[in-house]
């Protein structure tokens, strides 16, 4: 089952996604990268039916780089998840979307943000929140132990203990996780935690 | 579950002398599971009128979104603000335009009328609205609400002995409700202040 999360820290955001790409009983991979860089400073994970998954974070993407174009700035995080909002809400009642997102950025006056956005356009700003099966075990690890102002490394030691909640307990647990960090140098990789890779096929004679 | 219980909510609006206080809790959850515990559900239009929305928190959202475009085009157009009674007609016009495919939100209205006097109401999801001399509440725990509400209101109270009331109300319903709770969120309205608090009552 799809495991999404993310978290505040001091100056920077981090979201963390499973990286199994599945279709009922099937793993067609397990190096999908479902966190999106929409542009230099934010992060779209998304989780949710994947064909709708990849559609919408694309048509978001594009979207948030088009206004960049016309208006020669940056739209805020703020905007940017209200933006998102608004489109998941107008599809709703006609052709509804079934993504759930957490969309973490970074903006020069507001610093660091995460902003939660569920499949029938809930908005609200959060410090802590996740998705999908793994959320159960996520936040729980993440209220005992989360406080506000962490570091990048206490941050990433609660990633860690996250996942390792994620692995043990959960009977579908996805096998690899991908992190990413948003802070005032931008929006990038930051490491991937991988118990299982994908094989390059059989050795030939 | 019902789609009026997907994020869970609660909602009073109470009548004083001259004043008004209206009171939501903060929980966000999606069925079982609690999201937040900050959620704002109580919006102010203006400095005489306050509206909560109960019930799905999207269509809340959208809900606001599109009163809020419309007040602020009266304001444009009219050079005032509107009339919290205006404001309640608008309010159910805009539900019964969905009268088929509705949003699924109670609004709780509060405001003060011209003459200083408070005015609150409550409708249902499709606008019919229910208008009230004493108090009226909506959400997930309106059954308990109402039953807190009536033990313990008194006509013409005074604005800080109207916060204890309706915390006390607020408070002891949710306690009795899982899908809503986690504090209170309460504004106490006279003619010349608004009073903004947040309380602490049993968080889970």
């Amino acid at each position: 089952m799809e495991c999404v999360f993310g978290l505040v820290g001091d100056g920077f955001a981090l979201v963390v996604a499973d990286t199994s790409a599945v279709h009922s009983i099937l793993v067609h991979k397990s190096n999908e990268d479902k966190i999106m860089v929409l542009d230099s400073h934010k992060l779209l994970g998304a989780s949710g039916e994947s064909g709708d998954r990849v559609q919408f974070t694309e048509y978001i993407q594009k979207n948030v780089a088009l206004y960049q174009f016309r208006n020669g700035i940056p739209l805020t995080t703020a905007a940017a998840a209200n933006f998102t909002r608004g489109e998941l809400a107008t599809a709703l009642r006609k052709n509804p979307y079934f993504v759930n997102i957490l969309m973490a950025g970074y903006d020069k006056e507001t610093g660091p943000s995460l902003y939660y956005i569920d499949y029938i356009a809930t908005l609200h700003k959060i410090d802590k929140g996740a998705f999908g099966y793994g959320s159960y075990f996520s936040l729980s690890m993440m209220d005992r132990h989360y406080h506000s102002g962490m570091t990048v490394e206490e941050a990433i030691d609660l990633v860690d203990k996250c996942i390792i909640e994620i692995r043990s307990r959960l009977v579908v647990a996805p096998p690899n996780f991908v992190i990413k960090i948003v802070d005032k140098d931008g929006a990038r990789e930051y490491a991937w935690r991988e118990s299982v890779k994908d094989t390059s096929g059989a050795p030939t004679a | 579950m019902s789609i009026f219980e997907y994020n869970g909510s609660a909602l009073i609006a109470m009548v004083g002398k001259n004043c008004f206080a209206i009171a939501s809790d903060r929980r966000l959850g999606v069925q079982l599971q609690t999201i937040a515990t900050d959620f704002q559900r109580i919006y102010k239009f203006h400095d005489r009128l306050f509206m909560g929305l109960s019930g799905l928190a999207t269509d809340a959202q959208t809900l606001y979104q599109r009163l809020v475009f419309r007040h602020k085009l009266y304001q444009l157009r009219e050079e005032r603000d509107m009339k919290p009674e205006t404001f309640a007609s608008l309010v159910s016009a805009l539900l019964y335009e969905k009268r088929f495919g509705p949003y699924f939100c109670q609004p709780v209205i509060a405001g003060l009328s011209d003459e200083n006097k408070p005015f609150i109401c409550t409708m249902d999801s499709i606008g019919a609205k229910e208008l009230a001399k004493d108090f009226v509440v909506a959400g997930t725990a309106s059954e308990s609400l109402y039953g807190a509400c009536e033990a313990v209101f008194k006509p013409d109270m005074e604005p800080e002995e109207l916060f204890e009331t309706v915390s006390q109300a607020l408070l002891s319903s949710v306690d009795r409700d899982c899908l809503s709770g986690w504090g209170g969120h309460i504004y106490v309205v006279t003619p010349t202040e608004i009073k903004e608090r947040i309380l602490k009552g049993r968080m889970d």
